[in-house]
């Protein structure tokens, strides 16, 4: 929101948010010995960075993307064939796979990327959602690698029963914090202002000599070699893979609908919608798994968010922040400006 | 070559389906500018309805249209009235993640009250076939094929040579225009979503006649509609209507003479194709520029 | 007040900004009006509060002394103002003829529709020859000269054109400001918008100079056109 001052990106307040965060994410599964309590931890951390890692492509480069349940369920795909068929080992090992998953994803998704980012708006949020359809036809078909419709098992972590969750979580939480600097560097550099441009008006910026393809493919890849990462750590954890579960298009749904309640294009929004919906969609799916109630509680509050609260929770209290400091009309105004060129900009004409 | 003779016509007569189910969401772009991503769930919302109709009130799947289409007719204006009106054409990524948001409740309804095991709508006629030829012709689809033509036909006599035809036309092609010569654009786009959400209701009781169903059906008709969508142009009603046939067509022979697993990869491995060297798609005059 | 079109103290815009800032305009009956003035100052803004696609933040539009600000674009067809925007605005892919029957979309009276509509063909050749083709395949002179074919639909005694001259090649332009002076010539009240200031203001009989969202300047049209520091500041130095 409030960009850095001219001499240094790195402001006091903001490095004071970070030590919180840290401390904070380093402690929670610390506290309890809750099996169940520390599990939703490890899902709620994943979701804070799967929707951050969205946000890098649907938020900043406001590219409707649908399709992230793909890149996620080949991240877990390939980190279940690497443990079982490569022969990694156990333990502590798979984790390296992360890195060369995370890369090696980003960079086969290259060329597909190039192909979706010809298309905009809707027509792209079709084709990423398609892309994901093929990737679970293909897992649910290539049998002899993903054991289809039988499901692929990954060999069980040997962590002691009493902190099973937690390597789990403190790998999720590092890919987090690295998601997040990846996200605040994009925001404080050049990269984050061409994005905010092709947002905003993708021809003018490329006749600025904004290089449009290269920071859209940048911003792609990156998205989806983290949401890679995620799937990979999940896989291990789940111990369980199932083309329907691993590729799942609600996933990039509920990445979108936390980065919507926290605050799209905010380094913090995602996080807040995770830390208020993973608990809850945890719960729902727990309390009304069976009986597939929770999808009407899940869509009911995607509704409510996108009518109530379209800006999202982080600019809507920024925004109070800043009304109580200054005190001052002027600063309402502007924001208000903001707020209503999103939805009138079509009035124009 | 019998086999590819009869695969193909097998293809084309439920291509006739998807066609109208397509149409439906072509005509909703067109006045909302908004992807329709609850289309399938309406669709399989309809063939519950025709299978409770059927088997707890003996009405055939074929008569239970006349009460559907009305009520779906309603139901897509609601919608209009209710969520898409408030999100201006600005929105219409927003428009895309409701209409979604929403189809995901209905299936979570509707896997509540049906429960998730497949169902299939079965009158005495359903594994009825004629052979001309030498080739299976089965009456299901032929009627279906039959109904698609009709309501296709009648969606068409509507928009060409009707003034409310005209004014839905005029709407997706210029909404300022329209405003300017005294078209009310709102009540235009709602009744283009009711027609729009009307066809899928044409189409569900047939659809639950050929195919087995459940809630989780709506991701695989979901992923076939927004291949026709953006294989035909979003906009252009022929091009919907050939890339639906092209789809059922391909379809059906991969399954015949390959495997049906790979049925619907191949159609999606054709729209690819297709966009790495046409990225407007078959008939889309201008895909990004629309949007 | 008389019978032409008046705007008192307009303020509109869109979002928060303001492009009008209190404009006031008179527009006399029976005759051409020209709206000068450089790119951004609010020409089409105007246009727009006329016709009701905008409704001003402030001020009036009255319209022969009756206040019909506000007023939804169906309403101001009613009351016999219609609006030619500056895009292209024919239905590309419907058919010219169709186009021109949407002219009279307010109508609800079949037969006298059909009717005008073959005295406008008769009147606007353009629209009997090429009747079946579709309006995007026109060149953009045809489609101009098709778009006042279908404004003239309704027969509208007050008409609004946004820049009808732009993008057009000089001779076409000809052709469609002899056509505005055409229906000028009827008794018409004519608004005309136009960045090709020189060629407005000579078929025009009054002239206003747009500026930051005010009128600055009124004057007959000739004396605009002879006023060296209009000349020199929307003219073009020629």
């Amino acid at each position: 929101m409030t960009r850095p001052g001219p001499h240094s990106r790195i402001r006091p307040a903001g490095t004071i948010q970070a030590v919180a965060f840290v401390a904070v994410v380093a402690v929670l599964p610390l506290i309890t010995g809750q099996h169940w309590l520390v599990s939703l931890l490890v899902f709620t951390v994943m979701y804070a960075g799967l929707a951050s890692a969205w946000n890098l492509l649907g938020g900043y480069a406001g590219y409707p993307a649908l399709g992230h349940g793909a890149f996620f369920g080949v991240g877990a795909y390939a980190m279940a064939i690497g443990t079982s068929h490569l022969g990694v080992g156990g333990g502590y090992r798979p984790f390296v796979l992360i890195v060369p998953i995370a890369v090696g994803t980003a960079l086969v998704v290259l060329p597909i990327a190039r192909l979706l980012l010809r298309t905009r708006a809707a027509a792209f949020a079709v084709l990423s959602i398609t892309l994901m359809f093929m990737v679970q036809t293909l897992a649910y078909n290539i049998r002899s690698l993903t054991g289809g419709s039988s499901g692929l098992i990954v060999p069980l972590a040997p962590f002691p029963a009493a902190i099973f969750e937690r390597p789990f979580y403190y790998a999720m939480a590092a890919l987090l914090a690295l998601t997040l600097a990846v996200c605040w560097v994009v925001r404080t550099s050049k990269l984050g202002l061409a994005l905010n441009a092709v947002r905003d008006d993708e021809d003018r910026a490329r006749g600025l000599g904004v290089q449009t393809e290269l920071v859209k493919l940048v911003a792609f890849a990156v998205s989806a070699g983290l949401t890679a990462a995620f799937g990979a750590v999940w896989a291990y954890y789940i111990t369980f893979l199932y083309p329907g579960f691993a590729i799942d298009p609600l996933l990039a749904l509920g990445a979108i609908l936390m980065a919507f309640l926290g605050g799209r294009r905010t380094l913090w929004g995602p996080v807040v919608g995770a830390a208020l919906i993973g608990p809850a969609q945890q719960y729902f799916a727990y309390r009304f798994g069976a009986s597939q109630l929770y999808l009407v509680a899940y869509a009911a509050l995607f509704l409510l968010v996108i009518y109530l609260l379209p800006e999202g929770i982080v600019p809507s209290l920024a925004r109070r922040l800043r009304r109580l400091r200054r005190a001052s009309p002027a600063a309402a105004t502007h924001d208000q400006v903001a707020t209503d060129s999103i939805f009138s900009a079509g009035d124009l004409g | 070559m019998h086999l590819f003779v009869q695969a193909t016509i097998v293809g084309i007569l439920f291509g006739g389906v998807y066609a109208l189910i397509a149409s439906g969401q072509a005509i909703i772009f067109g006045v909302t500018r908004t992807v329709n991503f609850a289309q399938a769930i309406f669709t399989i919302l309809c063939a519950y309805l025709s299978y409770t109709l059927f088997t707890d009130f003996g009405i055939d799947p074929f008569l239970s249209i006349l009460v559907l289409v009305p009520a779906m007719f309603a139901f897509g204006i609601g919608i209009y009235v209710l969520l898409l009106r408030r999100l201006s054409r600005s929105g219409a990524e927003l428009g895309l993640l409701v209409l979604y948001g929403l189809g995901i409740g209905i299936q979570g309804v509707l896997d509540f009250v049906y429960k998730t095991n497949n169902r299939v709508i079965t009158p005495g006629y359903a594994n009825n076939s004629w052979t001309v030829a030498g080739y299976q012709i089965p009456e299901v689809r032929f009627f279906a094929f039959l109904l698609a033509v009709a309501v296709l036909g009648t969606l068409q006599l509507i928009r060409q040579r009707t003034k409310l035809g005209r004014a839905l036309r005029a709407t997706t092609q210029n909404p300022v225009a329209s405003r300017l010569l005294g078209v009310d654009v709102e009540r235009i786009s709602a009744i283009g979503m009711g027609l729009g959400v009307a066809a899928a209701g044409a189409a569900g009781g047939v659809f639950g006649m050929i195919l087995p169903f459940n809630g989780n059906t709506q991701y695989d008709l979901l992923s076939k509609l927004l291949s026709i969508a953006v294989l035909g142009g979003l906009l252009s009603m022929p091009g919907t209507i050939v890339a639906a046939v092209i789809l059922g067509v391909v379809e059906s022979v991969v399954a015949a003479t390959i495997s049906p697993d790979w049925s619907a990869f191949s159609f999606l491995v054709v729209l690819f194709a297709v966009l790495i060297i046409r990225p407007q798609g078959l008939f889309g005059r201008r895909l990004r520029g629309a949007l | 007040m008389d019978a032409g079109l008046h705007l008192r103290g307009i303020v509109a815009g869109y979002g928060q900004g303001d492009i009008l800032r209190g404009l006031d305009l008179d527009v006399s009956a029976g005759q051409i009006t020209c709206l000068i003035g450089p790119n951004g100052s609010g020409k089409s803004t105007v246009l727009r509060v006329i016709s009701g696609l905008l409704t001003p933040r402030a001020g009036q539009v009255l319209l022969a002394g009756e206040d019909v600000t506000g007023r939804s674009p169906r309403a101001m067809l009613t009351l016999g103002v219609a609006h030619v925007p500056q895009e292209r605005s024919l239905f590309p892919a419907m058919s010219v003829w169709d186009n021109v029957l949407m002219g009279a979309y307010i109508s609800n009276d079949h037969d006298a529709v059909a009717r005008r509509a073959d005295e406008i063909a008769e009147r606007f050749p353009i629209v009997a020859r090429r009747r079946h083709d579709l309006a995007g395949s026109l060149s953009g002179g045809e489609q101009k000269t098709v778009e006042i074919a279908r404004t003239m639909m309704l027969d509208p005694p007050v008409l609004c054109f946004d820049e009808p001259s732009v993008g057009l090649e000089p001779r076409v332009r000809r052709t469609i400001f002899s056509i505005l002076a055409d229906l000028s010539s009827d008794g018409r009240t004519i608004l005309l918008v136009e960045q090709n200031a020189r060629s407005g203001l000579a078929i025009a009989h009054n002239g206003g100079v747009l500026d930051a969202g005010v009128v600055r300047l009124t004057a007959p049209a000739s004396e605009l056109l002879d006023s060296p520091d209009v000349g020199r500041l929307y003219l073009g130095a020629s």
